[in-house]
This record gives C-alpha cells, structure tokens and sequence, in this order.
C-alpha cells in the first residue's frame, strides 16, 4: 500500500509539472519559441507574491492573484517589445536571449531577495490531508494544486478551440503568414500568448511556493521538469503535457521510494531519456500544434 | 473611379529585385488579369498588394490613400483579400473553423458562411473536416470562400487553376463570374492564358518584372500576347 | 513562383573556382606563433598567480570555441556543456587516482572519455530541434551531475581532492598545468580551424543555412552533427580537466554547473557568434571584465546577462560580426569564396595565395 500512496503523491505532483509546461507548450505551439527563461520566470512570480504579501496587508490569496495578473503583463511587453525581435530570425537568436534572461533573473532575484530559501504561508491547509481508504491518504493541498491543474488545462483547451481568439492563435501556429491575411496581427497574438504563458506559470509557480521552499536557483530545474512533461507528452498537445506530468511525478517519487531521496530526480531524467529514445513523438503525438 | 493605382513601385527580395517600376491602374468593378511565365513578378506583385511585401520605392494607392506603409492584418480590414498562391488553408482547423476565421477582420458585408455555402456547395458536406485532409479542388474553394469572409473590395487571385482538374477550374471561374456580377473588383494571376482571357475586362503581362503589354483582352492579338510572354 | 531562386539573365556562366582567400593569412600564422611562444615562456619569468590567472583564461578561451563550434557552426544550441567539463573534470581523478596514470597524460583521457560519452549521447538528444534540443543538454548534464553527487565513490556532494596532481611537487604542478592550458586553448582553436577546412567544414555551412536542403542534396547531417558533437565534447572534457587540475578539486555543484554554458554563451555572442576569431575577442574581453568586476559576483552575472541579450537581440554577429562587415577582415581563412576567372592580374600572383594548395577547383 506505501508503493500506491508513493504513486499517487506522484499522479499529483505530475499536475504542478504539467502546471509549469503548459505555457512552454503554448508558446511552442503558437510561435515555435523555446523560452528558456519559463522556469525562472514562474520562480519570478514567486518572489512577486511573496514581495506584495510582505508588502501590503492583502494575504496570501489577493497577493497571489496580483501577482498572476502581474505576470500577465509582463508576458505581453516581454514579448513585444524583446521577444517578437528574435522571431523570424535564425533559431538561435531567441534560444540565446531567453538564456540570458534565464540568468537576469536569477541574479537579479539573488539581489534583490538573496540566494535564501523563503517560503509563502497557505495556513493550516498544506498540512491538512484527507484519507481516502484506511491506508490512502493525500494531502489536501497537491489535490487541490491537481484539481487546478486540470482546470487550467481544460480552460486553455476550451479557449484555444472554442473562441476567435482561440481561433486565431491556432492559425497563426499553422501558418503564420496566411493568418497575417486574414488580418490577424501576429506579433500581438505572440503577445497575448506569451502574457497566459507567463500567467499560468506565475500560477505553477505560487503553488510550488505554497507547497515547499523556494529559491532564485530553481528556475533551471522548473524548466527542465516542464520539458520533460512536455516532450513526453508529445509536442503540441495541451492534455498530453498532463500526461507527460504525470508520469514524471509518479517516476520521481517512485524512484526516491525505491532507491532514496536522492535518486528521485534522477529515475525521472531516465525515465524521459527512455521516451525520448523509444518514442520521440511522445504519448500524444499531434501533427499539429497548440 | 480607381480602387487601386501603383505608380513607379519597385520591390526587392534582399539584394534581388522582383519588380521594376511598375505602374497600372485597376477600376472599381473591374476584372484584371495578370499573366506571365513563372518568376516574372506577378506573385510578387499579389504580395506586395496584400501588404507581405513592402515596396522599395514608389507608391500604392489604394481608393486614393497611400497605403505602402499599412501592414498586412490592417489591409485586410480596409477590404483586401488575397487568395495566396498554394491555397494555404490552415490544416489543423476544421472548414468551418477556416471560413470563421476569414472574418478575423470583422468587416460587415454579404458574405458570411452561409452566402460562401451557397457560392461552394461541395463545401457543406466538409464543414467539420479538418482542411488538411481535403482533396486540391476543396481547398481552393475553400481558400477562396475564406477570402470572401473578410467582404473584401478588393479580391486578389494566386494562380488558383494551378494544379487543379478542368471541371475543378471551370467551376472556380464560374465562381468567379458570379463575384463580378456582384460588384467585386477581382486581380487575377494566371499561367494558363486561355482561362483568364475569358473572364478578364483587363490584362497585364509580366515579364521579368517588368508590365510588358497592357490591354483589353479583345484588342490585343494573340502574337502580342505569345511575344509579350516569352520576351520574343 | 519564386524570383529569387532564377538567374535573372540566362548569360553563360562565367568560369569560376572556389577558394579560401585570406590575403593576410600568412601574416596572422605569424603572429599567432608568436604569441603562443611568448605566452610559453610566461611561467619561465612570472608568479604562480599570474599563470594560474592564465590558466583560467585559457580554460575559458577552449570553453568557447567549443561551444561555438556547437553553436556557432553547426547550428547546435548547447546549454549542457558542463556536462562535458564536469566529466573531465571527475575524469582526471578517475584516471589519475583511482587508475594510477600520470595526471597530465590523465587529462587528455579525460577528453577521450567525455568524447566515448558523448557518442551515445548524440544521438539520443538530436532527436531535439533548436530550443529543445538545448533543453535536452542541460538533462544530460543534469543526470551526470546527480549521478556523480549521489554515488559514494566520487565523494558525493562533498567531491575529491585530485592526489595525484596535488601530489606533485609544485614546480612541476604548476607550469605543467599552465602548459596543458595553453595546449588545450591553442589545440581548440586549431581544432575548430582545421575541421572547418575538412569536407565537414562544407557540410556544416551547409547545415546551419538550411538543414534541410542540406540533407538533400547529400550531406551527411547526421554525421556531420555528431563528430561536432563529440569533438565539443573532447574539447570541453579537456577544459574540465585542466580546471580541476588547476584547482585541485572537484566538486559535482561547480564542475557541472551551468555557469560554464553561460560563461561560453556570453563569450561568444559578445565577441562573435560562428567566426575563430569572435570567441577570441571576447574571451579577452570577458577576463577583463571578471578581473576588474568580479568581485562585485551577481550584478557582474546581472550585466552580462543583460549585455548578452542585448547583442543576441540586436546584434548576433557580435563585435567581430562587425569588424567583419565593416573593415572585410577575416583573420582565419576557412571561408571559401567563388572567385572569378581573369581578375586583375595582381590578383593572379600565385605569390599572394600562401593557400593555393587549399585551392578547390570547380
């Protein structure tokens, strides 16, 4: 019964991966940008919060949200006024810059706030579990991160396959130019994409805040999990990010269960590199994206 | 009066240049054809009307305004549609989802699914198909009824009989009979000048960038047109 | 319909031939000779600390060949680097402590090894594209990173005192080291010339202008990538080494950390992306600044970062991309240029092509 309570830490978890890979996704999908800056950016958001709520007597929810919205905004003039110029480019120019933004940020948090663990404080809810059978139990909180996962998921889905703005960011994934003629304004649907990207990182981010200690160097591995679920989960498809989340949380935590704390991580990069060799196109596969 | 005039335009790719001094004049209703061999300018030309392409020098007049500086998702608002050569529908998305999004621009005017449906019947029983798996012919309707979502009044044509059956490219000029008769200024590129010599009102021959002969289609012979064509 | 591809007039195609040209090339032979033999002679007449200080320099300087042999030539965007530099680093020890061999023959092994690892590796990450691709290294270096800190026998998160380095005497240690620094950077650097004047020069200009097309018309992409890739890898492994031995120590948080990817990152795009001569200048310019800033720690990293993107946004050629375009200067032939049959006769004297042997005829 350890190794399914073990499993099904992990099947939650797997919703905060798929969390943070679900804006690396989008952006892919809409403008073939790797950003890899996604992680540090919702570790970002983070510091955000935490700076609002030490800031204004607003609490955890209302700074939290402020910071999400935050983000947004930032997303938006991030991509219009660095990003969209590295597009179009060579491939190189965006992979190099988003790096350096990777390390702006990291150094500017360690200024601003230094190399310190912090923490944001939910209340008596991260300890609070809910038992499901005599020897089941999950915490109460990475249920809810699940759940919310699972929303914004469905939400982003909805969105992109339900409304013009939807519409729109799918055409301009499939072909960039001919959207152009139908009088969508790429560089504004970058935008917007880059600005839900980096909100709902800023989300991922808060949660993982909420749940442990944080610190301005954990912007890399943020992003590497985020590929990880991405990748496995097939380029392009939003729900597959869940999947490939999911089956790193579970990979991870099984792996520390069988061989030690330590090696968590570790059995997860194995587990992707495995995929990777033996089915590159992921679980879900889609010839097209977003 | 004129929907569009060009005076002097020159356009480059880089270091090439594609037109040189190209100067004409379109007017409001009216059917015009460009013809010409492969690399002569005239999908140049097309693009450089739709707004992907910016002139070099020279000016392009659109219902008198200067436009050579408007981008092209704001052309499409002020009603220019342009008909890309290679159809370009966007796979991923249903028909239905590909006529929705022709009317991105929000410009008000009789086109709607509905009228597009009845322009292109073959297209009702594909609505909720994904475009990349239509055959040559449905895509090209499907590319222009698209084009027509967007009320243009000014329908520009990429070579649209290209690659497709007889049947399939009598039916798309019929088509575009039926757009004339309703009042829509049409510029049509073409490699196959017998086709387009029925339609037009109006015709230009490319060669090398360059407008080499100009003219109703009934005053022109059919020697001019050959040594307009080849360059002979 | 696409103009640009045709020959606006059918004329007879005019007799060429394709040639690396460098008029001043064999002016640049001499003086790069000269300055690796002045720089030879340092640990002769300098301090330890200034040659350690070299030391450092050199390291970087191979680093950022390296990686822009990745990047810069073949188009491969490399975050993982470090992966390399980490294994040459615990490969040091691993062949001179625990296998016993002569820490300065370990670390050209230690190259070899990172070069045997890389085989498989390449592979299984080029499976990637572009940003994914980079993403796909920085996993690789993180598996190799936990692997090495988890295991009890390379001394864990704690790491290893190399002995048998620091078991030498130092007036051996330390001009040793200093000569297998300057070994590794001039090697680098005549490593990256002479691959790129191999057929694999050809291919991979023809890989980083479209991949594609490239493919098509019968280059061998895969393989082309991959010797890249394991030659980047030789050389960052022996990077590693010479760091470790310089230092003594080795510890898995810095001998993989990704500050050796930004380091090379900064270097190059600063300096030049996809030219010799761009990691050069801006490995100089780098070790000014660290020696006059460095002390200042993360708003110096905060400055580069900024000035990094700033040049990879705005001018991604670099500082040599513009002395290039400006002044038409390239200090390294392994450009090939299409030169015209019957130029002016001064142009002909054999005596002005030092490079005719490289002369391809077409």
């Amino acid at each position: 019964m350890d190794w399914v309570n073990v499993a099904l830490q992990g099947v939650l978890l797997g919703g905060l991966f798929a969390l943070f890979a679900t804006g690396l996704a989008l952006v892919f999908g809409v403008m073939r940008l790797v950003n890899l800056a996604h992680g540090d950016l919702g570790i970002l958001a983070a510091f955000v919060a935490l700076f609002l709520l030490d800031s204004f007597d607003i609490g955890v929810f209302w700074a939290s949200l402020a910071a999400v919205v935050i983000m947004f905004g930032i997303g938006y003039v991030l991509q219009r006024g660095l990003l969209n110029f590295t597009i179009g480019t060579d491939d190189t120019r965006p992979i190099l810059v988003t790096f350096g933004l990777s390390i702006i940020i990291q150094n500017g948090l360690v200024m601003w706030f230094s190399a310190d663990s912090q923490g944001l404080d939910a209340g008596r809810l991260e300890n609070a579990s809910v038992r499901l059978t005599d020897q089941l139990a999950v915490g109460w909180y990475p249920l809810i991160v699940f759940v919310i996962a699972v929303v914004v998921i469905a939400a982003l889905q909805l969105f992109l396959n339900r409304t013009t703005l939807g519409r729109a960011f799918r055409a301009t994934s499939d072909d960039q130019e001919a959207a152009e003629l139908m009088g969508i304004n790429n560089r504004h649907i970058y935008g917007l994409a880059m600005a839900i990207a980096l909100a709902i990182v800023a989300l991922a981010g808060i949660l993982l805040a909420v749940r442990t200690t944080f610190d301005p160097s954990q912007g890399p591995f943020r992003l590497i999990f985020a590929f990880e679920a991405v990748i496995m989960g097939g380029m392009g498809s939003i729900w597959g990010t869940l999947i490939g989340g999911i089956v790193l949380g579970v990979s991870q935590t099984l792996g520390a269960q069988a061989f030690g704390a330590g090696w968590g991580i570790f059995v997860g990069h194995v587990v992707f590199l495995t995929v990777l060799a033996f089915k590159p196109s992921g679980f879900f596969a889609k010839t097209v994206t977003a | 009066m004129s929907i569009l005039e060009l005076k002097d335009v020159d356009v480059f790719y880089g270091d090439f240049q594609a037109l040189f001094s190209v100067s004409f004049t379109v007017q409001e209703g009216q059917t015009f054809a460009f013809i010409g061999a492969n690399g002569g300018g005239k999908s140049t030309l097309l693009r450089t009307l739709a707004g992907l392409l910016k002139p070099h020098s020279g000016e392009v007049l659109f219902q008198g305004e200067p436009i050579n500086d408007v981008p092209a998702h704001s052309r499409v608002g002020m009603g220019i549609a342009l008909v890309p050569e290679g159809r370009r529908v966007f796979p991923s998305l249903t028909v239905n989802e590909n006529l929705l999004i022709g009317a991105y621009g929000g410009r008000k005017g009789e086109w709607n699914v509905e009228s597009v449906l009845e322009l292109f019947p073959l297209l009702q029983p594909l609505m909720k198909r994904q475009a990349s798996s239509l055959s040559g012919g449905e895509q090209q309707a499907l590319a222009i009824g698209r084009a027509l979502m967007s009320n243009p009044h000014l329908l520009l044509l990429d070579e649209v009989s290209l690659g497709l059956a007889p049947v399939v490219i009598k039916r798309i000029y019929e088509a575009m009979g039926h757009l004339v008769q309703k009042g829509t200024t049409i510029l049509v590129v073409e490699q196959d000048v017998q086709h387009v010599l029925t339609v037009a009102d109006h015709v230009a021959c490319f060669l090398e960038g360059r407008i080499s002969l100009e003219g109703k289609p009934g005053d022109l012979s059919s020697e001019q047109i050959t040594a307009a064509y080849f360059g002979m | 319909m696409t103009p640009p591809a045709e020959t606006p007039q059918a004329t007879a195609v005019p007799a060429f031939r394709v040639a690396r040209s460098a008029r001043m090339h064999r002016y640049v032979l001499v003086a790069f000779v000269a300055v690796v033999v002045a720089l030879a002679t340092v640990p002769l007449w300098a301090e330890t600390a200034t040659t350690r200080t070299l030391v450092t320099f050199f390291t970087l300087l191979a680093l950022a060949q390296m990686w822009n042999l990745l990047g810069g030539y073949a188009g491969l965007i490399s975050v993982g680097q470090q992966a390399y530099v980490g294994i040459g680093a615990y490969g040091v020890w691993l062949i001179g402590d625990v296998l016993g061999i002569h820490p300065f023959v370990s670390v050209l092994l230690a190259g070899v090894l990172a070069a045997l690892i890389a085989l498989p590796i390449g592979p299984l990450i080029f499976r990637l594209k572009g940003g994914y691709f980079a993403i796909g290294t920085w996993v690789v270096a993180e598996v190799v990173r936990l692997v090495v800190a988890n295991i009890q026998a390379t001394g864990g998160g704690s790491g290893k005192t190399i002995m048998s380095a620091a078991r030498l005497p130092m007036e051996t240690r330390v001009p040793g080291t200093y000569y297998l620094a300057l070994a590794v950077a001039v090697g680098s650097i005549l490593l990256v010339y002479f691959l790129l004047r191999s057929r694999v020069g050809l291919a991979l200009t023809a890989i980083r202008d479209n991949d594609l097309a490239a493919q098509s018309s019968g280059v061998n992409v895969f393989r082309a990538k991959l010797l890249v890739y394991v030659v980047a890898a030789f050389g960052c492994g022996a990077m590693g080494a010479v760091v470790a031995m310089n230092l003594l120590r080795i510890q898995p948080t810095a001998a993989f950390s990704i500050n050796w990817t930004a380091y090379a990152i900064f270097i190059v795009v600063i300096g030049g992306f996809g030219t010799i001569e761009g990691p050069l200048i801006g490995s100089v310019i780098y070790f000014a600044l660290l020696q006059t800033l460095s002390q200042y720690g993360t708003s110096y990293m905060l400055l580069l970062g900024v000035i990094a993107v700033i040049m990879a946004a705005k001018a991604p050629r670099g500082i040599w991309g513009f002395v290039e375009k400006r002044w038409d200067i390239h200090l390294f032939p392994v450009r090939r240029e299409l030169l015209l049959e019957s130029p002016p006769p001064e142009e002909r004297k054999p005596a002005d092509r030092p490079d005719a042997a490289a002369t391809e005829t077409a």
